[in-house]
């Protein structure tokens, strides 16, 4: 089924060597591809393939479960073809950077600002990369999974009865 | 009949802190501060049904009119700082009422984002519980209010520079 996805088509033509895995799941189409490769294949989806929709642009920890601790996730919406593509890419912890997809669509700006802060990942060639939701004097970044859920100054909750 | 009244029917003596009290428990003008879903129910308070205007009490937009904060609804840490202002920005004497389960304790939201409690920064009047609370629990946290200021004595005096302002513990 995603091997007929016009997408995935397109990108298999073209970007062979970039692509790590093509997944559908419940009618979604998902493609992982390199992480050096990733502005390129964002800039293609949108030029010659009309994704013209960043819907999000967000970001999963993998702490403990996987390799690459960070996996950037971009929701793509193509509003002449009316279809949706997920597109993936690993970041390490030890290289926590990628480049910024501003170029490419205008709103990646304050989605990347989100990302940054709650993340810290940081994006290469972002104009204005401070944080947005937390604090600009904020230590730390809240949705990694190793940030303690009640802060750092806290006594973590063990549960009623303890 | 029986007591004299020498200064005829259109004068009553009382003492200043009644006046003085009475006057303020009848015209407590809130800020509008609305944080989450308590805000709704404060609305539903102030509309025609429950009509908080009654009692006097009349919602101002600014807090240089306002003596008293309800604070409805859930205080993140980046909020904390705006609240602190528009308290600030009140003048004495000012009540505080900490209106929901997440204004008087942080609620649900035991997270690193959220102020466990707003009474970590301002002096609490009134809790009112509930997730939010009806607007009759606000409108009895008001009456509260009220008996309390009932209580306070000297408030005027401290404010002209005479003697200490005595406010009396919660019961």
């Amino acid at each position: 089924m995603a091997e007929n996805n016009r997408a995935v088509v397109k990108l298999k033509e073209t970007f062979a060597a970039s692509i790590i895995d093509v997944v559908e799941f419940r009618g979604e189409v998902t493609v992982t591809v390199a992480k050096n490769a990733i502005i390129e294949i964002l800039s293609f989806l949108k030029q010659s393939l009309q994704y013209n929709l960043l819907t999000d642009l967000t970001a999963v920890d993998y702490l403990g479960k996987k390799e690459e601790r960070f996996m950037m996730v971009y929701l793509l919406y193509s509003i002449p073809n009316k279809d949706r593509l997920r597109i993936k890419t690993p970041v390490t912890e030890a290289d926590c950077t990628i480049p910024t997809a501003i170029p490419v669509w205008k709103t990646a700006n304050w989605l990347e600002r989100e990302v940054f802060d709650l993340f810290g990942i940081t994006f290469s060639g972002h104009p204005d990369l401070r944080r947005i939701l937390m604090t600009d004097d904020w230590v730390g970044h809240p949705l990694r999974k190793d940030y303690p859920l009640q802060g750092p100054d806290r006594e973590p909750y063990k549960g009623r009865l303890s | 009949m029986g007591v004299d009244n020498p200064l005829g029917d259109n004068v009553i003596t009382t003492s200043l802190d009644l006046l003085v009290n009475w006057s303020r428990k009848s015209s407590i003008w809130p800020m509008t501060f609305g944080l989450a879903c308590c805000a709704i129910e404060m609305m539903a308070t102030g509309a025609s049904h429950n009509d908080l205007d009654r009692f006097g009490i009349i919602f101002r937009a600014s807090p240089r009119q306002s003596d008293c904060i309800i604070i409805a609804g859930t205080v993140t840490k980046k909020m904390l700082p705006v609240i602190m202002t528009v308290y600030e920005q009140m003048p004495e004497p000012k009540w505080v009422i900490a209106m929901g389960a997440c204004a008087c304790s942080g609620g649900i939201f035991d997270t690193y984002s959220v102020v466990q409690g707003i009474d970590e920064a301002l002096p609490v009047d009134v809790y009112i519980p509930g997730c939010p609370p009806r607007p009759e629990a606000l409108l009895f946290g008001l009456l509260k209010l009220q008996d309390k200021i009932m209580q306070e004595r000297n408030s005027f005096g401290n404010a002209i520079g005479l003697g200490e302002r005595y406010i009396p513990e919660a019961a």
